[in-house]
């Protein structure tokens, strides 16, 4: 099954947000209080880590699976949106210490409660898909 | 090997681990973004009868929905087979802040207090769970991204829109922790 190699990919980042507490609401609130280097750590390895792999992805002309060259599309010049809409995700993602991603570790975590949250932010996409021209970006 | 998985993880390998993740994705010809998975799923739910922004052919994202799918599973995994029997080590701290807030640590990822049935099924708990996932798959569309998204795949690439989103993140996640959660809690 071709599918099976996002599954596989999914289980792993499941297991690493889990085992990195990184979908801890404590974790959230110690990150947003500056206590603890954790988060930073991991965000900053990543990130580290990401850039340089990035960086030899376009230098060696690195090709995917399918033979296509990769290739990375850069983000849209505008900047209302990023910083008011990146705002007001920072307000939900402090409040309840899940985004997208750790919202359904959680789930599969067995934290129940993380569905009202993830229902919540399907109505908050939709929400968006409905005012998205009439809101400046 | 399986009593060291068992250990939760320390951050540098965390993050080397979520870097493969992405680099992982970019070799499948895929890039890393959890949060487009909500829009597709408002069209899966029918959204695109009703909303321009909503009618596409999710069957493009179908990949990323079954990474969503084994999240979900490695969730479960990390709960059972590769569960820690030692409580979360928070700092001192934060137990105290979080203490002045009236929520106690009690040592698992999640508090009981914030998570558990009691809350959810009180109005206020119910309105706080809700609202907060609104303003999370609200400010992650409008901001073109999420965590996964700007913070990692967007700040690999050196992007400054994704550093402005990261930016705001923080500013979004200040604000709630120290000015509104004390009038919330």
């Amino acid at each position: 099954m071709k599918g099976l190699k996002y599954i596989t990919t999914g289980i792993l980042f499941g297991i690493i947000m889990a085992k990195s507490e990184a979908i801890s609401w404590y974790r959230i609130q110690e990150m947003f209080r500056f206590q603890s280097f954790h988060m930073y750590g991991i965000i900053g390895t990543a990130v580290t880590l990401g850039t340089i792999a990035v960086y030899l992805i376009k230098k060696f002309r690195i090709r995917d699976t399918q033979d296509n060259l990769i290739v990375f599309h850069d983000k849209d010049r505008t900047w209302f949106r990023y910083i008011i809409g990146g705002t007001i995700f920072g307000l939900g993602w402090a409040l309840t210490g899940a985004c997208p991603g750790p919202m359904f570790v959680n789930v599969g975590y067995g934290y129940g409660a993380m569905l009202l949250i993830i229902f919540g932010s399907l109505l908050g996409t939709y929400f968006y898909g409905v005012v998205k021209d009439k809101i400046p970006h | 090997m399986l009593e060291l998985l068992k250990q939760p993880w320390p951050w540098y390998t965390s993050g080397a681990a979520i870097a493969f993740i992405m680099v992982l994705l970019l070799l499948y010809g895929k890039s890393f973004g959890v949060s487009s998975n909500l829009r597709t799923l408002c069209t899966l739910a029918g959204a695109g009868k009703k909303v321009k922004f909503f009618d596409f052919n999710w069957r493009t994202q179908k990949w990323n929905l079954l990474f969503l799918f084994g999240s979900v599973l490695g969730g479960i995994i990390a709960a059972t087979v590769l569960k820690s029997e030692h409580p979360l080590q928070l700092s001192e701290a934060t137990v105290n802040d979080l203490q002045t807030l009236g929520i106690n640590f009690d040592g698992q990822l999640n508090p009981a207090q914030l998570f558990g049935p009691v809350f959810f099924s009180s109005p206020k708990g119910f309105l706080i769970l809700l609202v907060g996932g609104i303003l999370v798959g609200f400010g992650a569309r409008y901001a073109g991204g999420c965590t996964s998204g700007h913070a990692i795949s967007g700040l690999s690439n050196l992007q400054i829109p994704s550093l402005v989103a990261v930016v705001g993140f923080f500013v979004g996640g200040l604000i709630m922790t120290h000015f509104l959660l004390p009038l919330i809690f």
